[in-house]
């Protein structure tokens, strides 16, 4: 089991979500975040004098994925949330030791 | 309980000494019913409507300042803005009024008795009348510096600025200028202006330098917001939370503005109320179009604060003049002013002048510009508060000494705005302090003044966003 961690846009959350659920990955958490990578920020405007934001607002979208499944959702996460442009985002990938549904103290694969 | 005893008696001791009411006319029932009597009524009825407009600037004042601040200081800015009003209401009606409008002495000051409370012969309609437009003209002056101090002043000081200006500093150069005063009515100023003293039809001088020039002594001696500059003095902007705010209370300004400016012929018979309201609303087109042009070639991005302070420079620049100048004269005052509100903020900001909302530049520096602009576009055209001579001219019609009057009338503004305000300021300072704790400050002055959050919800984040500041 991988926990997949994807940093996209806001604007794209739509697209990856929809993407997401026609391969089968439904369940998934996302949390409003600010950051920054190698764009370092942007530049906002207040009363004629320009300023820098050194973090941005993005979208975090986390999800539990099968092994089976990990190449093929993050190839889809990575085309849904693409523009070409500086700011796309990352994905990270790491290990999950275990998965616990709560309901039903069900474990592993079956609880995701 | 001892203490309100004392209080009461002392009231009662002061009822027992106002004379008896039956020295004017409080009802108004001496109007005839002749057409002198309703022209008469409809002077009330103008006069009246242009004041209510006049009062509602308060909230286009305290839409724009509330907008411009950060979540953690929208009450307490709000809370100023209405305090100044009820606090200039109550010193105008016991001193302010009196001092401003009284019976003249010696051309500097009115009689302090003339209309105190407003007994006696001032229990009448027609003071009630001037009573009450000069009283929401105070209030404007007043208010000027409670947007350029945002974010740091004590609460209880600025309660005690804003009975001090309208009881003391406001009424005396008013005074000067429209309650028949020494810059207006003096024998040197007269012969100098070509039968005519120093004018300023509805106060560029009177209501916005003024205002705008306290607010200069004032953000000098209380010092830059936290987080305001980097430690080599480098400017960093702080972002208001709210532009629909801001906008909302510039369209609320400039809707008031029309009685502002039109209303000051205090006669709704005189059919120039049209022409004033047409120089009116194009010096605010000139302001908003320049500040907005010069501010999208500087910064990069077409910028609504800086155009909304554009618009209000060419309103501030105009008053002065409004009934005097041609409309093609009003443009060109309009922008003129917008250039002056952009480069002001910007030099303000260069020299460590931390003015939250521009106010410095668009009331002090326009308001000065105003009066100058007057003095050299007036036309010849309309006389002083009536269509009989003799009639006003400025230096482009040949009347190069109303120039001068005009500005000897600027610099005497902006003199006595700025040595009475960092007298006030200086005073408040070494008493009971101006300034709150850069602990309060950084939590926000609604929670350290008032106890309250304007957004409960967005508590957190602000939390977050000051310690941002203090890096």
């Amino acid at each position: 089991m991988k926990m997949i961690q994807a940093i996209i846009r806001h604007e794209k959350l739509g697209d990856v979500k929809s993407a997401l659920y026609d391969i089968g990955v439904v369940g998934l958490n996302v949390t409003e975040i600010q950051g920054r990578g190698v764009q370092k920020g942007a530049t906002r405007q207040w009363r004629g004098a320009v300023y820098d934001v050194d973090l941005l607002p993005k979208i975090k979208l986390e999800t539990v994925v099968d092994d089976a499944l990990v190449e093929k959702a993050v190839d889809i996460i990575q085309k849904a949330a693409c523009t070409g442009n500086i700011g796309d985002g990352k994905i990270f990938v790491w290990t999950v030791d275990q998965v616990v549904r709560v309901r039903t103290n069900e474990r592993g694969r079956g609880a995701i | 309980m001892r203490k309100y005893a004392v209080l009461a008696l002392t009231l009662l001791g002061l009822v027992a000494m106002l004379p008896a009411a039956s020295a004017a006319d409080p009802s108004g029932a001496s109007n005839p019913a002749t057409l002198e009597g309703v022209m008469s009524s409809i002077n009330y009825i103008w006069v009246l409507i242009c004041a209510f407009l006049v009062f509602f600037m308060q909230a286009g004042f305290a839409m724009v300042e509330a907008g411009m601040v950060r979540v953690k200081n929208v009450a307490n800015v709000l809370m100023k803005n209405f305090m100044d009003f009820v606090m200039g209401t109550v010193v105008f009606l016991v001193i302010g009024y009196s001092l401003f409008m009284g019976t003249d002495i010696g051309g500097i000051v009115g009689d302090p008795t003339t209309a105190f409370l407003l007994v006696g012969d001032a229990y009448d309609v027609s003071t009630m009348l001037s009573w009450f437009f000069m009283l929401v003209f105070a209030a404007t002056a007043v208010t000027i510096v409670s947007g350029a101090i945002a974010e740091r002043p004590k609460f209880k000081t600025y309660l005690v600025y804003s009975a001090v200006v309208t009881a003391f500093i406001y009424p005396m150069y008013a005074h000067w200028v429209w309650g028949g005063g020494w810059l207006a009515t003096s024998d040197l100023m007269v012969d100098l202006g070509g039968g005519y003293g120093a004018l300023d039809f509805a106060g560029s001088g009177v209501v916005h330098a003024l205002g705008g020039m306290l607010a200069l002594a004032a953000c000098v001696l209380i010092g830059p917001r936290i987080g305001r500059y980097t430690k080599d003095g480098k400017p960093l902007p702080i972002p208001g939370h709210n532009l629909t705010m801001v906008m909302l209370g510039g369209f609320i300004l400039w809707f008031g503005w029309f009685g502002f400016n039109a209303g000051s012929t205090l006669n709704g018979n005189q059919l120039i109320i049209a022409k004033i309201c047409v120089t009116t609303v194009i010096a605010a087109a000139g302001g908003a179009l320049s500040a907005l042009l010069i501010s999208w070639k500087r910064a990069g991005a077409a910028d609504l604060g800086l155009t909304v302070n554009g618009m209000l420079g060419g309103l501030v620049g105009i008053t002065a003049g409004c009934a005097w100048v041609e409309p093609w004269a009003a443009l060109l005052i309009g922008v003129v002013a917008g250039f002056i509100v952009c480069y002001g903020v910007w030099l303000m900001e260069r020299k460590g002048v931390d003015d939250v909302v521009g106010a410095i530049s668009v009331h002090g520096f326009n308001g000065l510009w105003g009066l100058i602009a007057l003095g050299l576009f007036a036309d010849g055209t309309y006389g002083v508060y009536t269509a009989d001579g003799p009639l006003v001219t400025g230096l482009l019609y040949g009347n190069a000494g109303f120039l001068a009057v005009q500005l000897i009338n600027a610099a005497v503004v902006a003199m006595w705005a700025l040595g009475t305000g960092f007298a006030l300021f200086y005073g408040l300072k070494r008493t009971v302090g101006i300034r709150v704790s850069p602990e309060e400050e950084l939590q926000g002055l609604d929670i350290s003044e008032h106890n309250v959050s304007a957004y409960p919800e967005m508590v957190t984040k602000e939390l977050t966003m000051s310690k941002e500041g203090m890096q």
